[in-house]
């Protein structure tokens, strides 16, 4: 029968499409991890880059990448939460609540590179912090807020309605009810949200290209109003900038910073799915 | 019985209630007060985070809106030395790109989607889910790095001339772009419900038929979002693009050589520049001037597409009072 053919090709035929996606995606992995599992020592993040950058290893261009991610979590939090609890809590189902949903997707969608223009324009000259940790932190703040309050929101919106209802009836006020009943059911959600945002920018360059990132430093900032090195500027630039690179130290560079926001995103993961089986509602 | 009793002692007896009024005004202090409101600006950050993203970039580059003569903007150089700024090969480079990357994700990312929704066994599906939000973390720089040092020598040992063309970038950005496309299309798959599938399965329908012709035209909305969002997505992905596609500002001749000459985006353009241009020069809100042209493109892109959203997708009211 030949709709049955037809049948049969298609299932092939998608299987392949299937495939096509997902074997570079385990090739891409298992290439970096390979390329550059020898060249990944305890010598190889612990110690600064010696002679141009084409011997030793990556531990000030990984510190910077810490205190970034510290940064960005500093700033994003408070702002991130915070929006989050007014639209599952606060907010009605009028054009304000529209306008500030269409702000956060389009926030979302803004690219990555405009941000870092934002940054420079806002942080760097306007405000005069230079090029410092503090305006790359609040740089990737606000690109990763988007991120942390959708999913924050949907952690607070999926604590049950009666939760509150009973809080209430005893005589609970609503910021109590939200603060004693409501938010600590939702943290571990809220935990998994900031994380991943935080997985997005740990791995992110353009934000960081004119608000903090520096080519070398031979010394380690001392305060957030410091230029620092960032893993993955540093991976940009031993790639491209630096004559007579090392390949070994490019793929070495670029497994640690994949260790990095793939752990990150594996811990958001493991938080989100311990929780889903612990719930008990 | 006893609750009417109660209510009738607590009606009878004003001082009672006026007395839990009171109790709750105590309790509703001042501090709470701080709370909510500080909770409520947060509530409207977002709007004034953008408000603030595009005021700065008009400051920093609407002069070169203005200083720039409209032709010049149009004008097919790009050459910041000598103070020729036309945008044209960068909007065309960017074009290219992106149009060759949604050409190769579009049709993967929706049979992706229609394998893990409607053929995949459960096994599979936990498996090559995580591994696709895998993909989604992976940073553009190391993609980028992988397309220049891996990707870019393959491409030219198949006959380009060099391995770093449009087409190169297309492929990493077709990449970055599928787990947005798969997922939202998996959501508009699994939003189809599934009387449609029984009913055109109890007609006597294979199962491609069913999905060719039934399941995929009912959720094709969400196939248009999915598709729109990949293009948001990488029409203003900056490093990989400027690892792999060569950096030529020149406007390639048309035709399908075009994806095998090398490009430079508006993107990249920014990124590679504005490192070394003096604040306040005209290269330097030139380069602003692109960002305004990005954040325009990208905010029609995605206004559009979650309008299309509001209309099936409006999320339930769950848990707020």
């Amino acid at each position: 029968m030949k709709r049955q053919q037809t049948q049969k090709l298609a299932v092939v035929f998608i299987t392949a499409v299937a495939a096509i996606v997902i074997i570079p995606i385990v090739l891409v992995i298992a290439f970096i991890v390979l390329q550059g599992l020898p060249t990944v020592t305890w010598e190889f993040i612990t110690e600064p880059p010696q002679n141009g950058m084409t011997e030793g290893g990556i531990a000030p261009a990984l510190l910077g990448t810490v205190y970034l991610t510290l940064g960005t979590a500093i700033a994003a939090m408070p702002l991130g939460i915070g929006a989050a609890i007014y639209l599952a809590e606060y907010a009605r189902e009028n054009w304000l609540t529209r306008i500030i949903r269409l702000a956060i997707v389009n926030l979302a969608g803004i690219p990555s590179i405009v941000f870092g223009l934002f940054g420079l324009g806002a942080f760097v000259l306007y405000l005069n912090y230079g090029t410092s940790i503090l305006a790359g932190s609040l740089t990737l703040g606000l690109m990763t807020l988007p991120v942390v309050i959708s999913t924050a929101e949907e952690a607070i919106a999926a604590v049950p309605r009666e939760f509150r209802v009973v809080s209430l009836s005893l005589g609970a006020t609503r910021w109590q009810t939200i603060r004693h009943q409501v938010l600590p059911h939702a943290v571990p959600g809220i935990i998994t949200g900031v994380i991943l945002g935080l997985s997005r920018a740990a791995g992110e360059t353009a934000p960081i290209l004119f608000t903090v990132a520096a080519f070398y430093l031979p010394e380690l900032p001392k305060s957030i109003f410091d230029q620092a090195m960032a893993l993955p500027y540093h991976l940009y630039v031993i790639s491209t900038q630096v004559p007579g690179m090392p390949l070994s130290i490019q793929y070495g560079t670029a497994l640690v910073l994949l260790l990095i926001v793939l752990s990150l995103t594996l811990v958001a993961t493991i938080v989100r799915s311990s929780v889903r089986r612990r719930r008990q509602w | 019985m006893t609750t009417k009793e109660d209510q009738n002692t607590l009606l009878s007896q004003p001082s009672l209630v006026w007395g839990k009024i009171r109790r709750y005004v105590r309790q509703y202090s001042w501090q709470e007060l701080i709370i909510e409101n500080l909770i409520r600006l947060a509530g409207i950050s977002a709007i004034l985070i953008i408000a603030l993203i595009f005021f700065f970039l008009l400051r920093e580059g609407s002069a070169a809106f203005l200083d720039i003569p409209l032709r010049q903007l149009f004008s097919s150089r790009w050459y910041p030395i000598e103070d020729l700024y036309g945008l044209w090969p960068l909007i065309v480079g960017s074009f290219l790109v992106t149009v060759g990357a949604v050409v190769i994700a579009v049709p993967l990312g929706l049979l992706t989607a229609v394998y893990l929704g409607e053929i995949a066994p459960p096994w599979q599906r936990e498996i090559l889910k995580p591994l696709i939000e895998v993909l989604a973390g992976i940073p553009s720089i190391v993609l980028g790095f992988l397309g220049w040092v891996a990707l870019a020598p393959l491409i030219q040992r198949l006959g380009a001339p060099t391995g770093l063309t449009a087409f190169t970038g297309s492929l990493i950005l077709a990449y970055m772009a599928l787990p947005t496309i798969i997922s939202i299309t998996e959501d508009a798959l699994y939003a189809v419900p599934k009387e449609y599938r029984d009913g055109s399965l109890a007609l006597g329908a294979t199962q491609w038929q069913t999905v060719s012709r039934v399941v995929l035209p009912a959720a094709r909305s969400g196939i248009v979002v999915a598709v729109m969002l990949g293009i948001g997505r990488a029409i203003g992905e900056t490093m990989a693009v400027l690892m792999v596609t060569g950096n030529a500002a020149n406007v390639p001749e048309l035709g399908a050589g075009a994806f095998f000459q090398p490009v430079r985006t508006m993107t990249a353009t920014i990124a590679a520049e504005m490192g070394e241009v003096a604040s306040g020069s005209l290269h330097y809100s030139a380069l602003f001037g692109i960002g305004i042209v990005l954040f325009v493109i990208t905010f029609g892109i995605n206004s559009l597409a979650s309008r299309l959203i509001g209309g099936n997708g409006r999320r339930g009211r769950r848990g707020q009072l």
